[in-house]
């Protein structure tokens, strides 16, 4: 809402020095969002005046037509002479009135008028349109014409209220009633302390039974409709420039005077009208619903199929508007450049349901500002006065007749009361304002209220936002001054700190970032696109994906199963800036569709829902597991002046699994995979044991050529992905302090030749089984392979340390453990001791 | 060995004069100094300490003294051999050192090489300004709630009193899911029916909290939320909040202001101050916006044209988010009596945060996962 500070003072008689940014400020400390003031003018200096067109000579020759005029502008110039201007525009003729910027004058964005030649002419100054004065958007586009009665010579500034000052309010949706100058009024007068001249307190005639005919249908739907009817209207009659003004520092556009009547006072009370030509009615007015398939013409144009719960203002034709949103083309107020201008007119002020205004405005998705005030609740009470003002601008302005009838059809309603105790507010703000001052500021509000220490308050018919002792609470806090609340700290209950899971997370975020991999947080849309990119099977149950109904992009429509398509595009975006040795990660949620979600049930609101409805709640979500993944590019290991660098690879990619797993204490089980998108050679499984039980949590390899090729990726680019929700429960607990032995420790070197095919892992597990309590550690730390081995074997060198708890260990003790282990391996492994 | 010699005659034995002793102690000890390295040093003492060496041939020949000259004759060579030793050590200590002392400069390195091996690696500052916010909270005894993002209508709106035909719950700002039974149906009509959003808000985790718990409640709700806004430098359609809850017997507005403006001071600094403005939200009555000190410009720039903030716009205070009193109505809705418990809550989103707090100028950088940018974060914030 735009409230011109100079429409503001109508209401209010705020101090004259009084400046727009104060009143802003006082107007934010009471609640309302001013988000700035607009400083009309303020970058505008005349001389800017009224001026007649004397003659006009158009000059011929040039790529545009150009006229040259002489314009009377009194002694506004000094001589008194005609002014000479050569301009461009072509609405007007000869005997015109005029705007004239003359020489020294300076226009909106900087635009300094001067004496100038052109088009072979001496300028001296300008005509101007409204657009280069900062009106406004006027629809015309061309200079501006003023009615014959301005004398020439009259400052311009003046006359078209130039200079003004405009706040913009951004009014949040329990305050219909600011969307009014009556409201934001009210609002004013009570911040600053000062009486309201309220305008809908108009005189206004009791309903007869001689008015246009209503007939509502559906009282809950409309529980207010008063029509008034004036007749005898020149069709010639324009607005008056303190309306068109008005309108346009409001923002809106001035149209027809009919239509603008309706606009103003639509912006000045808060009430929306809608104005039917009457020679168009066809009979009874009704409100009703639509019937399912009924049509609609609106006034944007736009053909609309009605739906059942639509409410419609119809007449023995059928609708002629939908109600409270937008009235239809067939009735609309005929424009007077038309030529047949109605001159009979039929006022509706009616009161719709909030609810059922905001379903039909979504359903057109048609926003109108009768739709956006409906939406959030319109003064029931200020309907008659609105008719009225109407009525009378119509009979100023434009000539009209006012007929005697006065239709008011109205649903019987009661006041609202809420009661509440005295020292509400306090307990709420934490201060002691005492039962005197909540009650003159509920009065402020516009409530009645009556009682001592239990409150009585009935609420204004404006407010139908107050209906909880914490409304009206906040009324009184708000005009106290959020400012006044003082500052306390409350004591919880003594913390238990973070949960082992959020510890978990925090660890592997740490753990991977101190890997060397930078944390990226992508977003989690994805398209099937990517999906087959990723090279998955038709039966992967990553392609069952959750599917947003409006997705920002069609390309991206779902969410994603795997992380590793956002890793990707990440990868891809620093690759193609420059960056190359890239190592990425992420942690977030994936979301997997259970495939039995059904449609969660409506549940009330008034009570807490049972434990059976919850889980009904949650069993219509999807799975939504946390994930780790990785991606890594280019150098892991950069070349230096140290010597040889080293590419990312697949180990690199596995030991991230591995990392991530040491953060959860769960040891990684890694077993040869195939499985899309990776290299079918070069794919690892990692699982961990939960309960017992081997459990699959994820996979850690190369890509797969074909995919690094579809995402754009460099070449051997490896990934990996790890749930940690099964990590976490794959946990040992509390780790169990070693014994330390400082006995010597006794060392044993075995290199094993077995098949290829054979997993180190295999190898390594015989090898400690076999070796037995004394062995204390092993590590892996040659892999041979050659022509002296044999086609299709490789050589696998174990370093193998021995150390006892109570007692040096013999060379012989040593040689028969390392004899068992070897044995084991032997045995399961198909391992041929080398150099046996 | 020379066998005792029976015709004593000391004259014979040249070699054990007293000058004569002087003389070979003198040449051995010119020697040792003479020697330049630890090579000439190992000659000379060969040559003059070995077993060949004139010192200890004339030591040999003492036993063919008469036993009255033995002693003298003893004494005199020992003195002189030990006068050598000694000179022979120094001069050895002096040369190794020297030998070292080259050595160590030979080894000498450019310390000053760079060693960017591995690329270092960082966290995201969304991530680490999250749990820097949990770490004030979760200090002040309070508990950290997570909840899942695709969410049910009812915990993301109906519970917060957003009532399905509420303004503040428009079409325009969530992003719903589709409804399986519905996966036909593309229009957006159809598919709200699914009553399954991405969550708006992390809202729906403080009514979760509520009907997990008993009063009092005091929770911290970090956590990524959806709306349908394009990305540009302002805005992104998926963003981080953190959210406050307190529920306990009588909370108050004041409790809430207070809780602020702790966070704020141990966010930003002991002189921050934050302010409550008068504002609407469904899910709290009374409602506030909630605006800190600008943490640019500390407020100077207000009125001061010369020291404008951009930050803030020159305003002086930046605004943070929503808070409010819990809304007695969703007190209700999570089974919470609203005679009995009060309570508080706000919510701010922290890309904005960020922005202010580490001058990003730009929401985009946040979002595209440039390592040039997250890097300098390093592993906290």
């Amino acid at each position: 809402m735009r409230a011109p500070l100079s429409w503001l003072r109508e209401y209010v008689d705020l101090p004259a020095g009084e400046t727009g940014r104060d009143v802003q400020a006082k107007l934010i400390d009471a609640g309302l969002e001013v988000e700035r003031v607009e400083q009309l003018g303020a970058d505008l200096t005349g001389p800017l005046v009224v001026g007649k067109v004397l003659t006009i000579e158009e000059l011929e020759g040039f790529r545009k037509p150009i006229r040259f005029c002489t314009v009377d502008v009194g002694t506004a110039n000094g001589t008194g002479e005609p002014q000479e201007i050569v301009c461009g525009a072509r609405n007007f003729t000869v005997g015109d009135k005029v705007v004239v910027a003359l020489p020294g004058a300076v226009l909106p964005g900087d635009f300094a008028i001067a004496e100038r030649k052109t088009y072979g002419k001496v300028s001296r100054g300008m005509i101007c349109s409204g657009d280069e004065l900062g009106m406004g958007d006027d629809g015309t586009h061309g200079i501006i014409v003023l009615s014959n009665e301005h004398e020439v010579g009259t400052d311009a500034i003046e006359l078209l209220q130039l200079v003004d000052e405009v706040l913009d309010i951004a009014v949040t949706p329990d305050r219909g009633y600011c969307l009014s100058m009556r409201g934001i009024a009210r609002e004013a007068a009570t911040a600053y302390g000062l009486p309201l001249r309220d305008p809908a307190l108009l005189d206004v005639p009791a309903p007869n039974g001689y008015g246009y005919p209503v007939a509502v249908a559906d009282p809950s739907g409309c529980d207010r409709f008063t029509a008034r009817t004036v007749t005898g209207i020149d069709p010639e009659a324009q607005s008056p420039i303190w309306l068109r003004r008005r309108l346009q520092k409001a923002g809106m556009r001035p149209i027809s005077l009919t239509v603008d009547v309706t606009n103003y006072v639509m912006l000045e009370l808060g009430q929306p009208l809608h104005a039917y030509d009457r020679a168009t009615l066809d009979g009874t007015i009704g409100v009703r619903r639509a019937q399912p398939g009924e049509k609609l013409t609106t006034l944007d144009g736009t053909k609309r199929v009605l739906d059942a719960e639509d409410l419609v203002i119809a007449d023995n034709r059928g609708p002629i508007g939908l109600a409270g949103v937008m009235g239809g083309a067939e009735t609309e107020i005929a424009d007077h450049a038309a030529g047949q201008g109605s001159t009979d007119v039929v006022i509706e002020a009616a009161h719709f349901d909030a609810v059922a205004i905001a379903r039909a405005a979504r359903r057109h998705r048609l926003t109108t500002e009768a739709s956006k005030r409906f939406e959030r609740g319109v003064d029931p009470q200020a309907a008659s006065a609105a008719a009225q003002r109407t009525v009378d601008l119509l009979v100023l302005l434009a000539g009209g007749t006012a007929e005697a009838g006065v239709t008011e059809v109205v649903a019987p309603s009661g006041p609202r009361t809420i009661s509440i105790r005295a020292d509400h507010p306090d307990r709420v703000a934490g201060l002691e304002y005492g039962r005197e001052t909540v009650v003159r500021r509920l009065q402020e509000v516009g409530c009645d209220v009556y009682g001592q220490d239990e409150l009585i308050v009935t609420v204004p018919s404006w407010r139908p936002d107050l209906t909880d002792p914490n409304d009206l609470a906040e009324e009184v806090i708000r005009l106290e001054g959020y400012a006044n609340v003082p500052s306390a700290l409350p004591a919880p209950p003594a913390g238990r700190g973070l949960t082992h899971r959020q510890r978990l997370h925090r660890r592997v975020g740490r753990a991977l970032a101190g890997a060397g991999y930078v944390e990226v947080l992508n977003y989690p849309f994805i398209g099937d696109w990517a999906l087959d990119h990723l090279g998955l099977p038709a039966d992967d149950q990553r392609r069952t994906t959750v599917r947003l109904a409006n997705p920002l992009s069609e390309a991206e429509p779902a969410l994603r199963t795997t992380m590793l398509p956002g890793l990707f595009a990440a990868l891809r975006r620093n690759d193609s800036r420059g960056e190359h040795d890239l190592a990425l990660f992420e942690t977030g949620l994936v979301f997997q569709p259970t495939g039995d979600e059904g449609v969660p049930a409506r549940l009330p609101v008034d009570r807490r829902p049972t434990d059976e409805e919850i889980a009904g709640l949650n069993a219509a979500l999807p799975r939504q597991p946390r994930r780790a993944a990785v991606v890594l590019a280019g150098a892991r290991e950069r070349a230096g002046w140290w010597g040889q660098g080293r590419p990312a690879g697949w180990a690199d990619a596995v030991e991230a699994g591995r990392v991530v797993a040491r953060e959860a204490g769960a040891e990684l089980i890694i077993r040869q995979d195939q499985q899309a998108p990776y290299h079918p050679g070069r794919c690892a499984a990692l699982s961990v044991l939960i309960d017992g039980q081997e459990v699959a949590v994820g996979n850690a390899g190369e890509l797969h050529p074909r995919v690094v090729k579809a995402f754009g990726l460099p070449e051997r680019t490896s990934a990996m992905e790890i749930d940690l929700d099964l990590l976490e429960r794959a946990g040992d607990g509390a780790v169990q302090g070693p014994r330390v032995s400082t006995f010597p420790v006794a060392t044993q070197d075995v290199a094993l030749v077995v098949d290829s095919s054979v997993p180190a892992a295999d190898v390594e597990a015989a090898l400690r089984d076999g070796a037995g309590e004394l062995l204390e550690s092993l590590r892996l730390f040659d892999v041979f392979t050659g022509a002296q081995l044999g086609e299709g074997k490789k050589s696998l060198a174990y370093a193998l340390r021995f150390r006892a708890a109570d007692r040096t260990l013999t060379a012989d003790e040593a040689s028969a453990a390392r004899d068992t282990a070897v044995q084991a391996a032997v045995e399961r492994t198909g391992a041929v001791l080398r150099g046996a | 060995m020379s066998a005792p010699n029976k015709s004593y005659d000391p004259v014979e034995v040249e070699a054990l004069k007293p000058e004569e002793i002087e003389r070979m102690r003198d040449e051995a000890l010119a020697a040792l100094a003479a020697a330049a390295d630890l090579e000439a040093l190992r000659e000379a003492k060969a040559a003059h300490m070995g077993d060949r060496s004139p010192l200890a041939l004339a030591n040999r020949e003492i036993g063919a003294l008469p036993p009255q000259a033995k002693a003298e004759a003893g004494k005199r060579v020992g003195m002189a051999r030990g006068a050598v030793n000694k000179a022979l050590a120094a001069r050895q200590a002096e040369l190794e050192a020297e030998r070292d002392a080259r050595v160590l400069v030979e080894e000498a390195v450019d310390v000053t090489l760079p060693y960017d091996r591995v690329p270092a690696g960082a966290r995201h500052p969304l991530t680490t300004i999250g749990e820097r916010i949990e770490d004030v909270f979760v200090a002040m005894g309070y508990e950290v709630a997570e909840g899942p993002e695709v969410e049910a209508e009812w915990f993301n709106f109906d519970a917060l009193n957003l009532a399905p035909d509420h303004p503040a719950r428009t079409m325009q700002d969530t992003f719903f899911v589709r409804g399986t039974a519905r996966a036909d149906s593309g229009s957006a009509a159809g598919a709200a029916d699914s009553g399954v959003v991405l969550r708006t808000h992390t809202s729906p985790v403080q009514i979760r909290s509520m009907l997990d718990r008993e009063p009092p409640v005091y929770v911290i709700c970090p956590g990524r939320v959806y709306r349908t806004d394009e990305l540009d430098a302002t805005h992104t359609p998926v963003f981080h909040q953190v959210e406050l809850l307190a529920i306990d017997e009588g909370l108050t507005m004041a409790d809430l202001k207070g809780t602020l403006d702790h966070m704020v001071r141990v966010l930003f600094g002991e002189d921050m101050r934050t302010r409550l403005r008068p504002s609407y939200f469904p899910f709290t009555e009374p409602s506030a916006e909630m605006d800190m000190v600008c943490f640019a410009c500390r407020g100077e720039s207000v009125g001061n044209p010369d020291k404008a903030c951009r930050t803030c716009s020159s305003e002086g205070w930046i605004e943070l988010g929503g808070c409010g009193m819990v809304n007695p109505r969703v007190l209700t809705a999570a089974g919470i009596d609203p005679e009995k418990y009060s309570g508080f809550a706000f919510g701010f989103g922290i890309e904005r945060m960020l922005m202010f707090r580490h001058n990003v100028e730009d929401m985009r950088d946040m979002v595209e996962g440039d390592v040039r940018f997250t890097r300098p974060f390093g592993m906290e914030i």
